[in-house]
């Protein structure tokens, strides 16, 4: 089947190789919006791939005061793992580290799942014995003191088996200005999108890599088929009209959440068009053997 | 199905006992059975139906129509369903209740949800001594579950709370949530002399200064509190009240120093 082009941007007839993975959610409060940025921000730090990182988190949205459990702005965070127990500890070290720490901060469950995941029932401990536990209306709630008063902390929160961790797509360019331009609008298409976050820098990776290298140990490498300086030297897969791809990697809390998060950065790419964007979106999988869901990009269009 | 109703016929000649009344002791149990269960606590040995007219047949809703003080133990050890008494009750209403609801649309007597475990118990009237509380020779108090009381409650409110959430809307008497293990007692209206007496945890939350605390109770500001909050939110999308008690940032008294010293009384600034 020959490429499709849409509003003059070419689509690879590929599709995106993704994986199960576990997820939580937790919501973040604090005093004001800067502040729950701030502590949500701080957690999710260094957490951009499961390779290097332990997981993936991002901000999933930002939640007005009116729809926070204690009426103050916050953030609702997302945090995928490959497995249960590593998924927990990430959480526990993020929140106890991050969050605790951050100037009138709170923290919730932001997830009703299958199984729940310990939150202030393990980090209540901080409390060193001055710790209060309270139940209102069926929750489970930790005060824990702290120096600016006390650090409330919901006792668990929900893991989901349901996750789908490393939805993608590469956005193609004349220039590394135009594809950042046009990633950045997938970027923010894709943040409107409920359950699905980008955890890479800015919500792009121009490092998109292959499963492991020539060197021992290296668990991912160089993905020399779109690097563009490798073009003529390796097998690529660029044509001479692109000088620049980047990877928007998508985790959703399920297929669907994944699903609607490519279509909705797609849409954003293709309606910015070749001029000011990219000039052709293109997806990595692993030939379809690994991963337990595929993306067909031609089923992702607007 | 229709509710079954029990309507008092006449004020009961002595005092009775209404805990096989329940959703679960009368579940398969005829109507005609049920008018033979003994009630009465004397020698006049009252049977159910020389005290009330039984119609009606849903044994998950029951309506007790009209009320007296000599009715005890309305609900008594409750698990499900409901029970709505049109009128007031005597003794330990709702006592040991473990799940479903009970509203008393008039005042219940002493010992009101005694030992509660769970469930909802509303009372729209008032309340008498040792709401919640234990009965001599037990040792914790209500355990679970959620107590209203929209009039006043009297003496002892809470005494020996372990768990679960009292509510008073219109004051209460002396020495409310004394001895308290935990849990939380919400006292709107004023409560009276030193509450909070003895408590070792537990959170005593007031719309008001408390007119006096044992002198082993110690300042501890009031620093922001998003407890207070979460409280103040529960308690009006519960309906119990209309605007927030404790606001942002309520004062807090830490006590009773002369047992563990871990519970508090809140109040707003």
């Amino acid at each position: 089947m020959p490429d499709l082009s849409v509003n003059g941007v070419t689509i690879d007839d590929t599709f995106a190789e993704a994986f199960g993975m576990r997820a939580t959610a937790i919501i973040i409060t604090a005093s004001n919006r800067k502040w729950a940025r701030q502590a949500a921000t701080t957690m999710t730090g260094f957490a951009t791939s499961v390779i290097g990182c332990g997981c993936e988190a991002a901000i999933d949205a930002e939640l007005p005061a009116s729809a926070t459990p204690d009426g103050r702005p916050g953030c609702r965070v997302m945090i995928f793992a490959m497995g249960t127990e590593e998924l927990q500890k990430q959480l526990l070290n993020r929140v106890g580290q991050c969050v605790l720490t951050s100037p009138g901060s709170a923290c919730f469950g932001g997830l009703e799942g299958s199984a729940e995941l310990k939150l202030g029932s393990a980090l209540r401990y901080f409390g060193d014995g001055w710790q209060i536990s309270k139940k209102i209306g069926g929750r489970h709630f930790w005060r824990i003191p702290v120096m600016d008063g006390e650090f409330l902390c919901e006792a668990t929160t929900g893991l989901t088996k349901d996750a789908v961790g490393g939805g993608n797509f590469f956005v193609m360019a004349e220039s590394s200005a135009k594809a950042l331009v046009a990633a950045e609008a997938a970027v923010a298409a894709i943040g409107k999108v409920p359950g699905a976050i980008v955890p890479f820098p800015g919500g792009i990776a121009r490092s998109g890599s292959k499963i492991g290298g020539k060197y021992k140990g290296m668990v991912a490498s160089a993905n020399e088929a779109y690097a563009p300086t490798l073009r003529g030297v390796v097998r690529s897969e660029l044509g001479p009209d692109i000088n620049a791809v980047l990877e928007i990697v998508i985790d959703g809390e399920n297929n669907d959440a994944v699903a609607a998060a490519m279509k909705a950065g797609i849409k954003a790419v293709v309606e910015l068009g070749p001029k000011q964007g990219a000039v052709r979106i293109g997806a990595g999988n692993y030939g379809g053997k690994l991963g337990k869901f595929i993306y067909s990009l031609k089923d992702m269009l607007p | 199905m229709k509710a079954l109703t029990f309507t008092l016929v006449a004020e009961p000649p002595e005092r009775v006992d209404l805990s096989p009344l329940t959703p679960e002791r009368l579940a398969g149990v005829e109507r005609r059975d049920i008018e033979k269960i003994q009630i009465g606590t004397s020698k006049h040995g009252s049977k159910v139906g020389d005290i009330f007219r039984v119609a009606g047949s849903d044994r998950l809703d029951i309506v007790f129509e009209g009320g007296s003080a000599r009715l005890d133990k309305v609900a008594e050890g409750m698990r499900e369903g409901s029970v709505r008494v049109v009128g007031s009750t005597g003794a330990q209403a709702g006592r040991t209740m473990r799940g479903g609801k009970l509203t008393i649309e008039g005042n219940a007597g002493p010992h009101a949800g005694s030992g509660m475990r769970g469930g909802r118990l509303e009372i729209t009237g008032n309340a008498g001594d040792h709401l919640g509380a234990p009965l001599a020779g037990e040792l914790a108090g209500m355990s679970g579950g959620l107590l209203i009381v929209r009039g006043r409650a009297g003496t002892f409110a809470a005494d020996r709370m372990r768990r679960g959430l009292i509510a008073v809307l219109k004051g209460s008497g002396d020495h409310a949530g004394s001895r308290m293990i935990a849990g939380t007692l919400v006292v709107a209206g004023g409560a009276g002399e030193m509450p909070g007496y003895l408590m070792r945890r537990g959170s005593i939350l007031l719309d008001r200064a408390p007119k006096s605390l044992s002198p082993s109770f110690v300042e501890c500001g009031a620093p922001d509190s998003v407890f207070a909050t979460i409280i103040d939110r529960y308690l009006i999308a519960e309906g119990i009240l209309k605007r927030p008690l404790l606001g942002k940032a309520p004062h807090r008294y830490g006590g009773d120093n002369a047992v563990l010293g871990m519970g508090e009384v809140l109040f707003p600034r």
